[in-house]
């Protein structure tokens, strides 16, 4: 199914309010393994992105790309580039290729793996982009699977960012990445 | 917790903007953005390569308090412990860049590295000559994928290439020689108390009255491991010991030595915690060139304290000790 506009703008809205009713679950996530930021950059980023909402523009390529600005110009640490690279991409694909949703969230993906040079099994937020963007290609995506993505990253020892300093003390903790991007992907669920 | 802040999303806007404003005249703010440049009359009249460094804020006199004749073009500014984004960083790059290209000197966290690719990118499709050193002086991470991490040996780097940019080193010469130093600079850092993100409120992570966390970064991460408290001069031993490990022919070389407090560790003790490691090279003959202690790359109100070995090769000695006019060196 191809994405549409009012769905982005949907989506999107949906998903700043959910991070901003989280801001302090993912600070606690992040200072379990991180630096205790997440929910304070990502609340920078979203409340951008509301902004963006508010204005009107012409098509999704062109919102996708003011929410990558958003969030490359207004979040910082590693999370900024991340999703900033995974919008920008999905902008770019929306204008050149099509708009089908499975092939933009893979895209996404296929984005941050090459700005964060991960691997699934790393430990962070494409743990949950890979195999959601898999399971919307198979047009098998739920709410308890994205969950169950997220939840799986709390057995992964942190290959990749600040959690990887940790070594095997970021065992048993949820990777902040990936609970907002799971965030993404169930506020995305309710729009489709 | 209690801090001496107005609104927690101002803290780096104002304490950028407290910086300037008391800088007597020597650095400016770049509009719209919370990048620091040089604004003394030498920057205009004698042109170099542009240095550009910054990071999360958190870590202060790091970076911008090392802005000035002699040290950093700029230094960018981002949010507490958060890298500061690409267009900052570009605006920096644009401001600073006086023909002669600009070096990024990034400490290796993949949030400073990803931002500063990405400023470096949009810097070179506007036909800036930009080269980038990666300082990953940490030891205390040994296996980690993504490397070692950047940390106060940062400094040092910092006032080496400041000094021969300054000598008029191209750009290449000083991408080269910042190499080089930091191939040759290790540090270790140990803590005892982790700092208060204010975001967040409370300590990173808790530690009883007779331990300390060996191995430290300085974003108040945890440590390679928790151990029992010891003396500041088995701790100097304990550091040192794994520090020399780092080198070839440890006791024939020359060194300088950085002891940095991390934020709320006295002056005191950090004299002690020198006056141990001086005591201890000494009795191995080991040559110490260049000494520095003091609060320079610091982590919020961290009570910690960090060792830096720098293996100097000819000439270095004298980029360390020539003048320089910043806030915080």
């Amino acid at each position: 199914m191809e994405l549409t506009q009012t769905q982005a703008q949907a989506w999107l809205a949906s998903f700043a309010t959910t991070i901003l009713d989280h801001k302090a679950e993912l600070n606690e996530l992040d200072t379990a393994i991180g630096d205790g930021d997440h929910g304070t950059n990502m609340t920078r980023g979203v409340t951008q992105i509301q902004t963006v909402l508010q204005t009107s523009l012409p098509d999704l390529s062109t919102l996708l790309k003011q929410v990558a600005f958003a969030f490359i110009s207004k979040v910082g640490g590693a999370s900024g580039p991340l999703y900033g690279t995974a919008f920008l991409d999905m902008s770019n694909a929306a204008k050149q290729q099509s708009a089908e949703l499975a092939d933009l969230i893979q895209t996404g993906a296929a984005g941050i793996q090459r700005r964060g040079q991960a691997q699934v099994g790393d430990k962070t937020m494409l743990d949950v982009w890979q195999p959601v963007a898999q399971a919307l290609a198979a047009n098998q995506l739920t709410s308890q699977k994205i969950d169950t993505y997220l939840q799986a990253t709390r057995d992964l020892v942190a290959k990749k960012g600040r959690a990887s300093y940790l070594e095997e003390r970021s065992r048993g903790h949820l990777d902040p990445g990936a609970q907002s991007s799971d965030y993404l992907f169930q506020t995305l669920l309710t729009v489709i | 917790m209690k801090k001496f802040i107005n609104q927690i999303e101002q803290i780096v806007p104002e304490m950028v903007q407290g910086l300037v404003q008391t800088s007597n005249g020597q650095l400016r703010c770049l509009e719209q953005t919370t990048a620091v440049i040089r604004n003394d009359p030498q920057f205009q009249n004698q042109t170099q390569v542009g240095l550009v460094s910054g990071g999360g804020s958190g870590h202060e006199p790091l970076h911008a308090g090392f802005v000035g004749d002699g040290m950093l073009s700029a230094a960018v500014c981002g949010e507490i412990f958060t890298s500061p984004t690409p267009d900052q960083i570009y605006a920096a790059i644009n401001a600073v860049d006086q023909g002669q290209g600009v070096l990024l000197i990034v400490k290796n966290y993949s949030g400073d590295v990803m931002n500063f690719d990405m400023a470096r990118e949009m810097a070179e499709a506007d036909n800036h000559q930009v080269a980038t050193v990666v300082v990953d002086d940490d030891i205390a991470i040994q296996d980690s994928e993504q490397g070692h991490r950047g940390v106060a040996g940062t400094v040092l780097v910092e006032k080496i290439l400041g000094a021969a940019a300054r000598a008029g080193y191209t750009l290449e010469q000083l991408q080269d020689l910042g190499q080089q130093v930091i191939k040759q600079t290790k540090t270790l850092a140990v803590a005892l108390h982790a700092a208060t993100v204010p975001g967040v409120g409370h300590p990173g992570f808790e530690l009883a009255d007779d331990e300390l966390e060996f191995g430290v970064g300085i974003h108040n991460e945890r440590g390679r491991n928790t151990e029992k408290l010891v003396t500041a001069h088995e701790l100097a031993a304990k550091m040192l010991e794994q520090l020399q490990g780092e080198f070839t022919d440890f006791t024939q070389q020359h060194y300088a030595i950085l002891v940095n407090g991390m934020g709320a560790t006295p002056l005191m003790e950090q004299y002690i915690f020198a006056n141990d490691v001086a005591d201890i090279l000494q009795q191995q003959g080991v040559a110490v060139d260049f000494w520095k202690v003091g609060n320079l790359v610091t982590s919020i109100d961290m009570t910690g304290i960090s060792l830096t070995l720098l293996q100097l090769q000819a000439g270095w000695r004298d980029w360390l000790t020539a003048d320089v006019t910043t806030l915080g060196w």
